[in-house]
């Protein structure tokens, strides 16, 4: 039973990690552009498929096929927002988010139209699991962790050193601040699309390296990736990962109490119970 | 042909129902509502559980799909009660999403993905299916005249009055000494419930219901309908739904006549063509045919003059 419970800690925690790198550029986006934008849905997938057609195609090994789902979700976060979403900032964030749920059907079915609803897997060595007293983990598992580890490190080195990402945290902290401290907001909010819906990419494709991917790959995740930000405190960039783990942790906890058919609606009763009781989150609404 | 205009006629009145009960949500009181296709489930389930496994009569069906989903709608109402909208946002999407993922997976009550066939509908099997659809038809149209009647009473009601000034600004109506929550909370059971109760109708319809029936698409269709419509218009939450209706089906047509597109494609263009289309009229008509026309009453004379003020000030 001990051994069987670390297990599923150790399998949560690695989703965990995993889950945190959409749900930071969920966060990101939301602490910037004060809207809640639905396409980080789409943009996991088309990240998803990037480094597919990256890692298939063209023979990328996977650990290179990251860059290009962070690439291509990232440019496609950029024009979207620029050209569809921006112009709407004026009429409210709920018109917004409406027109990025409407953008999540646009680019899904872009998605469907080149590449159908078929399962689609990686082009992956197979390895045998490792075995760490009696825990099971795989050395794409492994991989995985390791890779949104490094994007966060890269993030958090963005974010702490350099002059773009000290202001992308001021807009955050206080837009009218930074304004008068000269810091141009449309450099900032096309900064922290490209980098949000890059990192959103970035998941989708580790999500996808764990399974298989198809066009709904991105919008299965959403749950856990609003729980995860809302968890930790919307706009937090350590609240998205300190929710991400704990959703991650949860969900396969709640298998033992619900069964696996209601992983997914463990991160809306998360959402429910810390709106209820701790409504700014666990970490509370700063940016960082 | 005539059996698809009906069939196209019913559908867009259960749509413009749904268009309604959002309108009252998101049009009225500004409470966005992204989820609207879980409460839509939410009544169709209901009405299908009492209706063919308890034998209840239809119109009770409908009736408890509505008080059932209305409660729900209060509940997440209070839970999201204080916070901004965004939060509701996340919430009623989630909420929609739990819905679909429990009817999926108890299999005990909902038959799974399979979904559940033979519901009954009024007079079916003792008519023929033609006139059971024209029969239809007329009840789908007396719900759509009914609920019109009320949601127009409630908009010029005292109730309708505060929904929008809570819409507009809520601290101002906090002031008044109105309890906001609690009006927010009426107004998304109400919206909720009717949604609810268009599930039922629907699921009475088409006599058969499943998860894959209660996507995300849906709750585009309908927000497609109320912003093409007129946000905060009750006529115009009825004609954006036709106009809903009459555009898919065009795609329909339409992608059929592309050539070399595979079944999937021509799917994916005309859910495509639905998202573009909701992206281009917020840009470009975000009012929708009907504007909502607010009657401004003039500021009442200031007394006389300034001067006259200051010297009435004076002890």
């Amino acid at each position: 039973m001990f051994f069987e419970l670390a297990q599923l800690v150790v399998n949560g925690l690695v989703a965990g990690t995993i889950l945190a790198v959409p749900a930071i550029g969920f966060t990101a986006i939301y602490g910037v552009l004060r809207f809640p934008n639905f396409a980080v849905a789409s943009h996991a997938t088309i990240g998803a498929f990037a480094g597919y057609v990256a890692n298939v195609n063209f023979g990328i090994p996977a650990w290179g096929a990251v860059a290009f789902a962070f690439l291509i979700a990232g440019l496609s976060g950029v024009l979207n927002d620029e050209f569809l979403l921006k112009p709407l900032r004026p009429t409210g964030p709920l018109t917004t988010a409406i027109a990025s749920v409407a953008l999540v059907i646009v680019l899904e079915n872009v998605i469907r139209f080149f590449f159908g609803n078929d399962l689609r897997g990686y082009d992956l060595p197979i390895f045998r699991d490792w075995r760490i007293a009696e825990i099971r983990i795989g050395p794409q598992q492994v991989e995985n962790i390791i890779i949104a580890i490094i994007a966060m490190a890269i993030l958090f080195l963005f974010l702490t050193f350099t002059r773009m990402g000290k202001a992308m945290r001021a807009v955050a902290d206080n837009p009218m601040l930074a304004s008068i401290k000269g810091i141009n907001a449309d450099m900032v909010g096309r900064l922290v699309s490209f980098v949000g819906m890059g990192l959103a990419g970035l998941g989708g494709m580790l999500i996808g390296l764990d399974t298989s991917i198809d066009p709904l790959t991105g919008f299965r995740a959403i749950l856990p990736i609003f729980a995860a930000a809302v968890v930790g405190g919307l706009g937090s960039i350590p609240g998205a990962v300190v929710g991400a783990l704990t959703v991650g942790v949860g969900e396969e906890l709640s298998i033992v109490v619900l069964g696996p058919e209601y992983r997914s609606v463990f991160g809306f009763l998360a959402i429910l119970f810390v709106l209820l009781f701790r409504p700014r989150g666990l970490l509370g609404e700063r940016a960082y | 042909m005539e059996n698809y205009l009906i069939a196209m006629v019913t559908f867009a009145g259960i749509y413009g129902i749904m268009a309604l009960g959002l309108n009252v949500i998101w049009g009225m009181a500004g409470m966005v509502n992204l989820g609207l296709v879980g409460f839509f489930a939410f009544g169709a389930y209901t009405t299908t559980l009492l209706t063919k496994d308890f034998g209840v009569p239809i119109g009770l069906g409908i009736a408890a799909a509505f008080v059932t989903t209305a409660i729900a709608g209060v509940v997440v109402a209070l839970v999201t009660g204080r916070m901004r909208g965004d939060y509701l946002a996340i919430v009623t999407l989630g909420f929609s999403e739990t819905v679909r993922i429990t009817a999926s997976n108890e299999i005990w009550l909902t038959n799974g993905t399979d979904g559940i066939s033979g519901i009954p509908g009024p007079w079916r099997g003792e008519v023929s299916p033609e006139t059971f659809n024209l029969i239809y038809l007329g009840i789908v149209a007396g719900f759509v005249l009914v609920v019109f009647l009320i949601m127009q009473r409630v908009r010029y009601a005292p109730l309708g009055r505060v929904l929008r000034g809570i819409r507009d600004d809520d601290q101002v109506v906090a002031v008044a000494g109105k309890n906001v929550i609690a009006i927010k909370a009426k107004a998304f059971a109400l919206g909720a419930g009717v949604l609810g109760m268009a599930g039922a109708i629907y699921a009475h319809y088409t006599s058969y219901i499943a998860p894959d029936g209660f996507v995300p698409l849906i709750t585009i269709y309908i927000v497609l309908s109320l912003t093409a419509g007129g946000t905060g218009s009750n006529l115009g939450a009825i004609v954006g739904a036709f106009l809903v209706v009459f555009f898919m089906e065009s795609t329909r047509f339409l992608t059929a006549v592309v050539p070399g597109l595979e079944a999937v494609q021509q799917a994916a263009l005309r859910e495509f063509l639905i998202g573009a289309s909701l992206i281009v009229i917020l840009h470009l008509r975000p009012t929708g045919l009907f504007p909502e026309r607010i009657t401004r009453h003039e500021a009442p004379e200031p007394p006389a003059s300034g001067a006259a003020l200051k010297e009435r000030s004076q002890p």
